[in-house]
């Protein structure tokens, strides 16, 4: 198994609350990573760490071996290059329109000129499901599914070798959400991506996931293939995956 | 006991980390906005913004200022039988402070605060964290061309305020205060200096970059939800407005302190 990202020691501070303490993690490459926990117990803050929207306090996370923690913006920005994010609000830019939102990453890195980039725009937009007429749309103009298409579609849009998928299910009907499941099940396959994905929907991660990993108290509590996380034997995942309110997560607790 | 200077310190402190923060914000994004890529669109896009829509507001604020500007130096001015002075009080007041200061004023209120709302609610959107995903700067992309459209907008906002203005004192003085029009004209342009003008061009860019620095700064940094975008919103416009009298004062001391 070939270690795309490796994280370990993270650790991250705001003033007095520990958000990360001390965090390992491995993710395979090719594989989907889900990182599941309760709200509030660093999830988000484990992810935007790795990307380098947020600067740890101390540990390591390296990227195909590269040391990121500390690395100059130019470092940063090129390995940004090589990584999608689906946000959890699907974060599109109103003032542009959908294709423009599509292909933004295109543009910026001038792989292509307009023209070409509206028509892959289009073209990944179909391969997400999403009809030709949307693309003059404004994301205003777009349900919240349609937006998480979107999201979708500028996530992969540059081919990316790292996909991450913040919370993709959250907001959607269970319907809405099984269509987000398959998207992005299908373009982790077809790309041939590595997928870091966190969510605390079962369903979602069930669905989704090679291998999962649980986050409580900013630490790593279990981790292992997706297929033995009911035979776990781990109490934080019993508790977790059968959304019971007695066992070791304490939730509304003092941190 | 508490201490008395306790909190003295503490808002010295809490001032002295403020300036330094902006400082660095402004540093960041004119040194990478320089550095490129160049974003020509959002530029393009910017003066429009900025230049384009603030027309009718400046414009509306510099005729109106310009005719009680001559009422009101004809009836000071007529105690002392002075009435032949009002052309030139109106042009140097309008191009040297009442120009730069309200068109400041105005833009400041209108663009600042539409700045500091965009970038906020782009902030509390994740939007510029997308931006970063997408190998683009938030610097470069969002804040340069912002700060550039400032800087070029508003010296030609304050010209045609200038213009205008001078046209309003012209239009009371003339259909008002019974001035023959083509002896106003000529006063104005007899004593109009081209220090007065460029002065006012100069606080006017001063002026571009303090309102676009502090939309994009209090918007970048805003904080969490419909409040924390308000919040960054009223400090932008509070923010600028209060600089842009403090700049005023400092860059009249060095044109015309000798």
């Amino acid at each position: 198994m070939t270690v795309k990202i490796a994280v370990r020691g993270l650790e991250k501070a705001f003033g007095p609350k520990r958000v990360l303490q001390g965090v390992d993690l491995d993710v395979p490459e090719k594989q989907s990573t889900v990182i599941i926990g309760g709200s509030g117990t660093g999830k988000s803050v484990l992810l935007k760490c790795i990307i380098g929207l947020i600067t740890p306090d101390g540990g390591s996370i390296r990227i195909d071996g590269r040391e990121m923690v500390g690395a100059s913006d130019d470092e940063r920005r090129a390995v940004q290059g090589r990584i999608g994010m689906l946000f959890q609000g699907a974060a599109l830019f109103d003032s542009l329109p959908v294709w423009e939102n599509v292909a933004f990453g295109l543009l910026a890195e001038k792989r292509l000129g307009r023209h070409e980039a509206r028509e892959e725009a289009v073209r990944v937009m179909r391969s997400v499901g999403l009809a030709a007429d949307v693309a003059d749309r404004y994301p205003a103009e777009t349900s919240g599914g349609m937006q998480k298409r979107i999201g979708l579609a500028r996530a992969i849009a540059t081919k990316p070798e790292i996909i991450f998928f913040d919370e993709p299910t959250t907001g959607l009907d269970p319907i809405m959400a099984d269509v987000i499941n398959d998207l992005v099940r299908a373009c982790v396959r077809d790309l041939g991506a590595t997928a870091v994905s966190i969510s605390h929907d079962m369903a979602s991660v069930r669905k989704i996931a090679d291998r999962v990993a649980l986050i409580h108290e900013g630490r790593i509590r279990w981790e292992g293939p997706a297929s033995s996380i009911d035979a776990s034997g781990n109490a934080y995942v019993d508790q977790f995956i059968h959304g019971r309110a007695e066992g070791p997560i304490r939730v509304g607790q003092v941190a | 006991m508490i201490n008395p200077f306790r909190p003295v310190g503490r808002g010295t402190l809490g001032a002295f980390e403020t300036v330094g923060a902006i400082t660095l914000f402004a540093a960041t994004g004119v040194g990478r906005g320089l550095r490129g890529p160049w974003y020509p669109r959002q530029f393009l896009r910017m003066l429009v913004e900025i230049g384009y829509y603030s027309l009718p507001v400046v414009g509306l604020t510099a005729i109106f200022t310009g005719m009680v500007l001559a009422l009101q130096s004809y009836t000071g001015f007529s105690r002392f039988e002075a009435q032949s002075a009002i052309p030139t009080i109106v042009v140097i007041s309008m191009t040297r402070e009442l120009g730069p200061v309200l068109a400041g004023l105005m833009v400041a209120g209108r663009v600042g605060a539409s700045m500091a709302a965009e970038l906020g609610t782009m902030r509390v959107t994740e939007q510029i964290d997308a931006l970063s995903t997408l190998s683009t700067d938030p610097f470069r992309y969002l804040v340069f061309p912002r700060i550039l459209a400032g800087l070029v907008c508003l010296p030609f906002l304050v010209l045609v305020a200038d213009i205008i203005g001078v046209m309003g004192g012209l239009l009371v003085g003339a259909y008002k205060l019974g001035f023959p029009a083509g002896e106003w004209i000529q006063s104005t342009l007899d004593y109009l200096q081209p220090e007065d003008v460029t002065s006012g061009l100069v606080k006017a860019g001063v002026f571009g970059f303090i309102i676009t620095l502090m939309g994009c700064y209090q918007g970048y940094n805003s904080g969490r939800g419909a409040q924390g975008v308000g919040t960054a919103t009223t400090q932008a416009v509070v923010a600028a407005s209060i600089m842009i009298l403090v700049s005023n004062y400092v860059v009249t001391e060095i044109f015309f302190s000798r």
